[in-house]
């Protein structure tokens, strides 16, 4: 069967805001709790527990306040993934900031170059189950991580 | 919209009530931070049942809200954190050592009052 089958098949939702795809921008540490709550709304209508909500909210907060810290503004945007019958949240944070010279190091624990604690980019890689960080010095950062339902 | 902060025989009790943005959870903790002078209190409740994700800004801010309160003489406990928000910073690695936290609010007057107690047997 090919994959193109995008549309979610959940019969409560309905209207234009049902869609798979949502794109918050983030351009102050005022879009960091509508964004949360975006993708709160569009785990739990893809049939995520409460509780992996709860932990796709968090990864997107991280995101999205790194976003604000070193780019200034970028944005999120939260779709439904499909991997054969597997069924999940992917989050892509993007932005055109300075970039990250070394990916290694900023994937490390504890380490920060905000004043932050370090946790954000480590955190969100334990919490998603896949993740992936495309950056480079001058050409922004991109971070793509996907939460699988159980 | 700014965190109420009650006022209760010795105590501060900031309930809350939904999610803060950054700014706000920074007012809260300046607001706590000069309460607990004004009013002389001997302890500082911050009441998050409400909130439905507790990121590392705001895990950093409570553990400073704790520290500055401490500076300034008194206790601070956090109640009500959600199982599901505890798994979630858990997973993210936060663990908010040093920071004295109880169930809800009850249990939270139960540890202040505690603490009192010892500071008293402490000082005579």
């Amino acid at each position: 069967m090919p994959t193109s089958t995008k549309k979610s098949s959940s019969a409560g939702a309905s209207g234009p805001e049902a869609a798979d795809e949502v794109r918050v921008p983030v351009g102050s540490e005022y879009d960091l709790v509508p964004a949360r709550q975006k993708g709160r709304e569009l785990a739990e209508r893809l049939g995520f527990s409460s509780s992996e909500a709860t932990l796709v909210a968090t990864a997107i907060s991280e995101l999205a306040r790194n976003i604000v810290a070193y780019a200034a503004r970028g944005a999120i945007v939260l779709k439904a993934s499909h991997d054969g019958a597997r069924r999940g949240i992917t989050v892509i944070a993007s932005d055109e900031g300075p970039g990250i010279a070394n990916v290694d190091l900023a994937l490390q624990e504890g380490y920060s170059t905000s004043g932050g604690l370090g946790i954000g980019l480590p955190g969100v890689r334990r919490i998603m189950d896949e993740f992936r960080i495309e950056s480079a010095p001058g050409r922004g950062t991109t971070v793509t991580a996907t939460k699988w339902r159980l | 919209m700014a965190v109420p902060i009650l006022k209760q025989s010795q105590y501060l009790i900031a309930t809350i009530q939904s999610a803060l943005s950054d700014a706000e959870l920074l007012q809260l903790r300046d607001a706590l931070t000069q309460q607990v002078g004004r009013y002389r209190s001997r302890g500082v409740i911050v009441d998050v049942t409400a909130l439905d994700v507790l990121d590392s800004f705001a895990s950093r801010t409570l553990r400073d809200v704790a520290s500055m309160i401490r500076l300034r003489g008194a206790e601070t406990v956090i109640v009500g954190i959600q199982p599901e928000v505890a798994f979630a910073m858990v997973q993210l690695g936060i663990t908010l050592e040093n920071v004295a936290t109880a169930l809800d609010l009850e249990e939270g007057l139960a540890y202040l009052d505690q603490e009192k107690l010892k500071r008293g047997r402490e000082r005579s």
